[in-house]
């Protein structure tokens, strides 16, 4: 059971941010197509670290504890699981705070960069759901 | 390169990405630091478990030794790293006007 130790942290991991989905209804999750494009440029990136690192012998994993898949790089599958696993947790956490407190991330708001440029959102003041549709003829 | 040249980097670089890359300016919103502590304080717990039983070894001449919760500091920054370059690329939220947990849906 040793060798699944790195594993089951990341379940316990995955577990103490994937009951925010259900419970807060932040639907990250369930738009996964943009959940998938952001992880998979973050895991890019920290895995190209993670090879360097290891090359370098910054640091090492302990083989007893690993189920015992390599990826090329001597990169343990977990640690590429690891950067699939943090950043859907973190984007979780995220969401959760901001549905709770309402607080803006920025990126829907007329002073943002605009980046993106969301198809029809005009850059300002979005209109809600509807809402100032109501007193128009 | 020591673990701690490359994690300070990669923190600098996280915020110059957020800051002047992208310009999401995540690193002056509270929401961002409402957010972070959670993430941390779980960081704390799990990369304590990996680094305490020693699933991670470090080289000791690549850290500075410092430790929290059996954590090199360094992971802290290089957590902190990735946390925000996570909250950097995350998907574009679009309706914005939610009011907190109540719904009229």
């Amino acid at each position: 059971m040793r060798h699944l130790t790195y594993l089951a942290v990341l379940v316990a991991c995955l577990a103490c941010a994937a009951w925010l989905e259900p419970l807060l209804r932040v639907g990250v999750l369930r738009r996964w197509r943009p959940l998938v494009a952001t992880v998979a440029v973050v895991a890019a990136v920290f895995t190209a670290w993670d090879v360097l690192a290891i090359a370098a012998g910054q640091w090492s994993y302990d083989p007893a504890q690993l189920v015992g898949v390599t990826l090329p790089g001597r990169l343990p599958l977990e640690e590429l699981l690891f950067f699939l696993v943090v950043p859907v947790c973190a984007i979780l956490a995220f969401e959760a705070t901001r549905r709770v407190t309402g607080w803006s991330d920025g990126s829907a708001s007329a002073g943002s960069s605009g980046a993106g440029g969301v198809s029809g959102a005009g850059g300002s003041s979005a209109p809600v759901d509807g809402a100032e549709g109501g007193g128009q003829r | 390169m020591s673990y701690t040249v490359a994690a300070g980097c990669g923190v600098v670089i996280a915020v110059l990405i957020d800051l002047f890359g992208l310009r999401t300016g995540l690193v002056r919103r509270r929401l961002f630091w409402a957010t972070y502590p959670i993430v941390f304080g779980f960081q704390l717990v799990f990369n304590g478990i990996l680094t305490g039983r020693g699933v991670v070894r470090y080289r000791p001449s690549a850290i500075l030794g410092l430790r929290l919760a059996d954590a090199p500091v360094e992971d802290l920054a290089f957590g902190f790293a990735l946390v925000l370059f996570t909250s950097v690329r995350k998907p574009r939220t679009k309706r914005e006007k939610r009011k907190p947990v109540f719904r009229g849906e």
